[in-house]
Parts: C-alpha cells; structure tokens; sequence
C-alpha cells in the first residue's frame, strides 16, 4: 500500500479490495448476500474502547489508518464494500449504496452502478447521486493520499490530481433522474471496485467542504454517526437516527448504543483496564511482558488471527554492498528467521516465510530459494554459504548501516541483523530512527540507506498489490522519500512480467495469479531484493463482558458488532 | 577548626576530605563501581564464558544440568520470555535481555561507558566553562558580554530538552563542522551533547567568582606591577577558582551520569550495540512485568552511583569551599 505512516497505522492501510477471480465470485451471488442474523436482546449499553492516541483526522477521504477505517466501518458506506462478515467470506465485495454489483464494459473500461434510493445521511438528507459525484471529486480536492495512485485511472483522474481545486472529474457520469451512476476508466483496471470499497469511497454529502475537515464529523450513512471528537481526550459514536438496514451484508444494524474511544493511557494501563473491565478492547498491540499473563489468564477474551503482511528486510540494489547479487543473497542465507519470529514474540505471534506474497494470498506459492538444505519450507539458515557468497562478492570487510525503527520490536529485530551481518564479515552499525520519520527515510534514496526493516500490510488481496507496489521500476522514485519500492529494484524482464500477470488479471485471474507466483520466486531467486522474514499475527484482547467477537480479513474486528449485553 | 600554619591549603582541604567518612565511604562505592565496570572483560570472558554484545536469541545455557533456551518460549501462552536471575555468579547472574545476551555481563560493561561519558563529559564542561567564565569574568566588556549571552541561550532551554534536540538531530546525521567529522553511532556525540548543555551551570559562578576577585588588592597589585593577563589569569584567578570546579565536577559528573542514562533510556543516547546503564534500563522496559532486574539492576547502580558522587560532592564541597567551612563552624 502507498502508504508513509507508521507500523500501526500501516497495518491501518490495510485496506483491501477483492481479486478478480473473487469479484468475479462475488458477482454471482452478491445479490442475496446476507449478514449475520440480529440479535435485538443484546443491543444497549456502552462500548468502550482504548487507543494510546488519536488516529489523525476524522475526514474518511484523507485518514489512511486502521484505527479509524475499523470505526469507518460502522458510520460510513460506499458504493461497494467488503462483506461484513468474519473469516474469509470478508473478502468478498457486496453492493452497499448501489442496488448491486456494477455492470461492467467487456472492455473494462465502464462501471454502472444504479444508486438505493430512500437512504439518508445522519443529518438527514437524502443520498442522491450528485453526493456520489461530488465526493469522488472531493476525493482530489482533498488530497487523498491515494487520488493519484487508485482514482487517476477514472477519465479526468489525471487532470483533477493536477489541478484539484477545478476537478471536474467528466469519467464520473450521474443521472438523477435513474439514479444511475457510471465511471468511465483511461484503462481497464482490475483492482478498481476494490479501491471503491475502502473508506475512501465512502458516499458524504454533496455540501462537505473541499478540504480536510479534521475532528468535525461528517455525516455518514452508517448505522452510527461520530457524535464527537477531541484527539486529546474521546472520540464518541452514537446510533443515527436515520439508519435503517438495506442490506446487513453490507451495513448490519450495531449492538452498542454509544461507542466511545478514549485516548491517552499508556499500553499497560490499558491492558490492566481490559482485565479489570473498566474497558472492553484496546487498539494497540499488546505489550511483550503482559502477553504470556493475559493469553493464560484470559484466554477466552484473547483472539489471535494472522494477518496477510510481510515484515522484509529491503536491501537498496542501486548502492554497495547490495548492488551485489551475492551479497544480497549472502544476507538472505544468514538470517535466520525463527530469530526474527521469537523476537517478535515467539511462533503464536508470527510465522517465518520466505516468499513475498503471504501464504493464504492469490498467487502464493510454497517455496524457499534460501535455506538449509532443499526444502520448501523454511528449516534454517545457512551460514557456511553465507559467509562463502560474501568473499565470492568481494564485499567482505564492508560497512554496513541497519535502519530500523526504534520501538523495541523492530530495535530487538535491527540488533539482531547487525549481529548476523557482522558474523558473516561485514562492519554493521544499527541505525534506530524514530517511528515517525523511519519509513519516509527509508524510501528517500537520497539518505544512501543500504538495509533496512520494514513491513507491508496488503491494502486488498491481490498480488500485484505487493509485487507491482514495492518492487517495480514504477514505483521507484529516485529522491523522494515516498519511494515504496525501497530496494529500488528495476530490471525491465521483471517489470515486463508484472504488466503481464495486471493484464491478464482483468481476463483470466487463475492464470494471472499463477504467473505472479512464478514471478514471487524467480525475483526471489535471481534478484533477491529482500530478506523476507515472517507474517504476523494480530492479537486482540477484550473483555470478559464482549460478545459476537467477528473479524474482518480486511479491516479487522467489526466494532460495532461487539455486544456488552 | 584550624589549619596549621605550615600545611598548604591544598593539603589541609584534602586531609579534611579524608576525616569524612561519609565522604570516604562514598569514594570507595565509586571506586568499587569503577573497579568491576574495568573487570567486565575479565568477567564475560573468562567467568561467565559470553559475548554480551551480539544478540544470542537462539542461545542455550546449561542450568541444573538441564538445557534451556535463553529466551523461553511460552508453553501455555503467548510470548517469549528471557530468562530470569539464574543467582549463579558464572551464568546469567541476573538472566537475559530480550536479545538473550547476559544482564550482568552488559551492565559491568555499561557501567564502563556510563562512567566514561559522565567523567567524560564533566571534564570537558568544567574545563570550557572554567575557560569561558574566567574570560569572561576576567576580561569584562565584549568577551563578557559574548560569553553571558551564550550562557543566557543555553541557559534559556531546559537541559533535557536541549539535550534530547541535540541527540536526535545529531543522531541522524552526525556532526560535521569543518575539519570535525563525528559519526552518528560515536559516544563522542552524548559527551559532547552533555558537555554543552551544563556549561553555564559552571560557568556562571565561576565568572560571578572572577568578577570579585578582580576588584580585589592582590589583582589590583599584579596589574600595577605589570604581570600580564595570562599569569594573572594562571597565577592569581585560578587557584581561587579551582576550589569552585572541583565542587562542582563529583555534582556534574552525577548530572551527566543522569543525563546520559535519560538520553539512553529514550533512546537518543548511546546507540546499540554499546551498552550503558540507561540503555539496559530501556531494554527492560518491555520485560517490567516478567523480568523486572534488567531495569532494576541498572537503575540501582544508577542510584549509587550518583548517591556516592553527591555525597563525595558534599564533603570536597565541605573541604575547599571557604564558605562551607563557615556554615560548619557556625
């Protein structure tokens, strides 16, 4: 995902959108999609949650973190989402706003969508179709992070990223009188109803201001409204009284009446409130020295999932010692990743991996191109051959600078790399920098950063969307530190496979993903640009009072489907 | 109390310092404390038979004629856990770190470093600040006016604040002024930092000091009998001014050390791999529930170490200021 924020809020851009082969399942049965069944006995009360800090801006259209797109969830709709439900069937996109799935040109070039009618905001207006064209226009006037990545693609995209304010956006078409409304795309794009259905698509009415609106609500269509927010203190959710089911696939009716967020406890403090029930979930990942006594104390309310993201090492190909094929693949043999696992919190909290696309995701195939001995599966590292490739590249002896962030985690994981590199014979130094510049700093090629530690987490389940994200010659930007392919990686063969694997997911998403599995281990084997180390997994923990725990494989758990009675 | 006629007063303050016993006994923890941070070698190398630097996440110790993991995976939960204070003098006396390297070993070897930045530091801040205050203080006029406004600008931050705006924006890209080329990761970066930050706090009182002695007969009398400012400045202003620094260095010494473990415990002090105590501090933040020695371990040496400086500050205090000696004999 194109996105600068740190882990957390990284994991927040977990924002996903469906495959092609799922959109193409999706489309056959979307129609009588249905959620789970209500259960009116356990609606009341108040659901608290705690966050060490505010998530940033309220404005759906520009906050890009998972702390808030979870809250999205309940108080914003598009045209399109992600299916309410847990488990895998999250995947899956379900019509939201519009009557149903779009209508699509056999050229994938037009998406028609027929807007409901009778739906209403939370001040009480109706929704109509010049909201939905307004709030894609919005969407460049406002700067959204992703306007000029996702949305450019719709005719006209590419001139209101240009010049916002006069965005004009003539690819998005609406009739008032069928309440139809109809995008028109540059070029065919198989992940655009994916990029629909995260919160940035989220239908606001016509008269929102063109610009960040920060901690004054909008109005949503959601079955809660955002009743108030104070970054310093709470952010509270209440029910909108204009709610009304059209499709609990889509937007299901909440338990809670009043949600309320609080800010500013430490972790710690948070975890002992949980336990104590004084609050029923927290949203920061929980501290090392309370995991072992809460997942033996409260093993019930503990619930772990494992996420569709990659925690790498990427190592900068355009400058030494990495510009080295066998240096690259030295690092790779010596690494071991059950460290880097136990470091992160032993085997329940991560598994080790040694490809770039996550195991469960399109296109993954089981396969270990550096390992001790043969096998697919990871089994060790492999010093002998590590220290052999370093001599055989010449680089032996060389300085090494480690960038990491510096929040124990990831400080424990650069420690430990700088150990490895120096016992494979380089000179290697840890370079720690703070959670908020760390990201943007490692993909600036300007700061001359040869290895770093960083992590990936899937905006929609498709494999381009780590492939063709962090490692084409596009999405490398010489001197910008909003330059994702960090490793820099550009080998043309490459870049034309990947055009390939997008082209064909538009036609034949089966072949296409086998042909991005492919490309996973032939960039493995003959560029290494990484050291892949392992996937994590996602510990929530809430109270003993929470029940209908539900969790999205897209933007984790349904908040609003949490009951306290 | 009286001195006698043919002890210098160099001599008779000393001799006072060591009738101290609170004094003494605070020299003699600092020195214990210098004397096993000096051994960690000895230590790690020939006792316990580790590398406290490297991590050692998938390291084994033999305990109880068992072998266990340095860093226990959880059998019922989640997480892992280092190993806690084995109390066996010649293996992981007081357990692991999250990186699994001994806790005992890296303190000795941190106590090293942090010894070494706050003597460090506090020699280099007691000698500019002796420097500039009696320049200052000596000179008046345009050098005084320069040197009081530095102090003001330097006294005008708050000392943490400065000194954590100065670690992070060095951090990052080191310091390079002209010929002057010190690399992000060097420890002449957190001595240098500390250094700056307490100059005035020396500075001021010694300039205050300088400013009265040179209205003073015996200063009036060298200028007239043509003594030129360097052997006034040698002769006549510091060996009334160095009572004033040697006061000062055992509290600056303890403030740097403070310092130097706050800026470390926030992670913009000494950089991994090298230890000090802040540094241990802060790597047992994330084990306070579990295994809280790695942060009370350092934190205790901190404590004493600092408490023994404070005490031996008192008694050299009591010893060669004058001013003292009146508030004793009072």
């Amino acid at each position: 995902m194109k996105n600068s924020v740190s882990k957390w809020l990284r994991v927040a851009a977990a924002a996903s959108a469906l495959s092609s082969a799922a959109f193409v399942a999706s489309s056959a049965s979307s129609a009588s999609a249905a959620g789970p069944t209500y259960q009116p006995a356990h609606a009341g009360g108040t659901l608290k949650l705690l966050a060490t800090g505010a998530g940033g801006t309220l404005d759906p259209q520009v906050n890009y973190t998972l702390q808030y797109w979870q809250l999205y969830q309940a108080t914003y709709d598009g045209l399109v989402t992600f299916q309410k439900v847990g488990g895998t069937p999250s995947f899956t996109i379900v019509p939201d706003l519009a009557t149903s799935l779009p209508t699509v040109s056999k050229n994938g070039l037009t998406y028609s969508f027929t807007l409901r009618k009778g739906i209403k905001f939370s001040n009480g207006q109706p929704v109509t179709v010049d909201d939905v064209k307004a709030t894609f226009q919005r969407l460049f006037k406002v700067s959204n992070p992703n306007a000029g990545t996702w949305y450019n693609v719709i005719v006209g995209g590419p001139a209101c990223v240009t010049t916002p304010a006069t965005c004009t956006l003539p690819g998005l078409v609406v009739n008032a009188a069928t309440n139809s409304v109809v995008f028109h795309l540059i070029h065919a794009d198989a992940e655009f109803l994916d990029q629909l259905a995260v919160p940035f698509g989220s239908i606001l009415p016509a008269s929102t201001p063109p610009k960040d609106q920060g901690s004054t609500p909008i109005p949503g269509t959601g079955a809660y409204k955002f009743a108030s927010y104070n970054p310093n203190t709470a952010l509270v959710m209440t029910r909108n009284p204009y709610f009304k089911v059209w499709s609990s696939a889509a937007q299901p009716q909440g338990y809670p009446d009043t949600i309320v967020q609080t800010f500013g406890q430490t972790v710690e403090s948070e975890v002992t409130s949980v336990e104590n029930g004084q609050a029923d979930w927290i949203f920061d990942p929980l501290p090392s020295d309370r995991l072992q006594q809460v997942s033996t104390k409260y093993a019930k309310d503990v619930h772990v999932h494992t996420l569709t993201a990659d925690w790498y090492l990427p190592m900068n190909m355009n400058i030494a010692p990495f510009n080295n094929l066998k240096a690259r693949q030295a690092v790779n043999y010596a690494i071991d990743k059950n460290a880097a696992v136990t470091l992160d919190g032993g085997v329940q909290l991560a598994t080790p991996t040694c490809t770039i696309l996550p195991p469960n995701f399109p296109g993954h195939v089981n396969a270990c191109v550096y390992n001790k001995g043969n096998g697919s599966t990871y089994a060790g590292p492999d010093l002998a051959k590590a220290k052999a490739l370093v001599k055989a590249s010449g680089t032996f002896g060389e300085k090494v600078a480690v960038v990491s962030q510096n929040d124990p985690v990831d400080a424990n994981i650069g420690q430990y790399v700088v150990s490895v590199l120096n016992s494979i014979g380089y000179k290697a130094t840890l370079k720690p920098l703070s959670q908020n510049i760390q990201f943007n700093y490692i993909q600036d090629s300007n700061n001359h950063v040869q290895i770093s530690l960083t992590q990936w987490f899937q905006d929609y389940p498709a494999a381009s969307d780590f492939i063709n994200v962090l490692l084409s010659c596009a999405n490398f930007h010489k001197g910008s530190p909003n330059s994702i392919n960090i490793s820099g990686m550009c080998v043309p063969s490459i870049d034309a496979k990947i055009h390939q694997a997008e082209n064909l997911m538009i036609t034949n998403p089966t072949a296409a993903n086998k042909l991005w599995g492919q490309l996973d281990t032939q960039i493995m084997a003959q560029q290494a640009p990484w050291v892949p180390l392992f996937n994590p997994k996602l510990v929530d923990f809430t109270s003993s009072r929470v029940g209908n725990y539900q969790f999205s494989l897209e933007f984790y758990m349904y908040v609003d489907q949490l009951w306290v009675k | 109390m009286i001195a006698r006629g043919s002890e210098s007063p160099w001599r008779s303050s000393l001799r006072q310092l060591r009738r101290n016993r609170a004094s003494m006994m605070a020299l003699g923890l600092l020195m214990f404390m210098v004397v096993a941070s000096l051994l960690a070698p000895v230590y790690a190398h020939l006792v316990a038979h580790v590398n406290p630097f490297p991590a050692n996440v998938q390291g084994t110790i033999s305990l109880g004629g068992k072998t266990v993991p340095v860093l226990q995976p959880s059998t019922v939960g989640f997480g892992v856990t280092p190993i806690g204070p084995t109390w066996h003098f010649s293996s992981y006396f007081l357990g692991a770190d999250p990186q699994g390297r001994d806790v005992f070993a890296r303190l000795l070897y941190g106590g090293r470093i942090s010894l070494l930045i706050s003597f460090s530091s506090a020699i280099i801040c007691c000698v500019i600040a002796a420097i500039l205050g009696m320049a200052g203080g000596y000179f008046g006029g345009g050098i005084d006016w320069v040197v009081s406004r530095v102090f003001d600008i330097v006294w005008a931050f708050p000392v943490y604040l400065l000194a954590i705006c100065l670690s992070v924006i060095l951090l990052t890209s080191g310091l390079n002024i002209g010929f002057i080329h010190i690399a992000p990761g060097s420890l002449l970066l957190p001595i240098l930092i500390i250094a700056a930050v307490y100059i005035p706090y020396v500075g001021r009182p010694v300039r205050g000091i300088v400013m009265t002695l040179r209205e003073r007969e015996f200063i009036q009398a060298a200028v007239g009998s043509g003594a030129s400012d360097w052997r006034i400045l040698r002769k006549e202003i510091w060996p009334n001014v160095a009572p004033t620094v040697m006061v000062f260095f055992p509290m600056m010494v303890a403030f740097d050390m403070l310092t130097e473990s706050s800026l470390s415990f926030l992670g913009v002090g000494v950089q991994p791999p090298n230890a000090t105590w802040g540094t241990i501090s802060n790597d047992g933040l994330q084990l306070l529930y579990t295994r809280p020695w790695v942060s009370i371990a350092p934190g205790i040496c901190i404590v004493l170490t600092c408490a023994a400086l404070n005490v031996l500050g008192d008694g050299a205090r009591d010893a060669f200021d004058p001013k003292a000696k009146l508030r004793g004999g009072a």
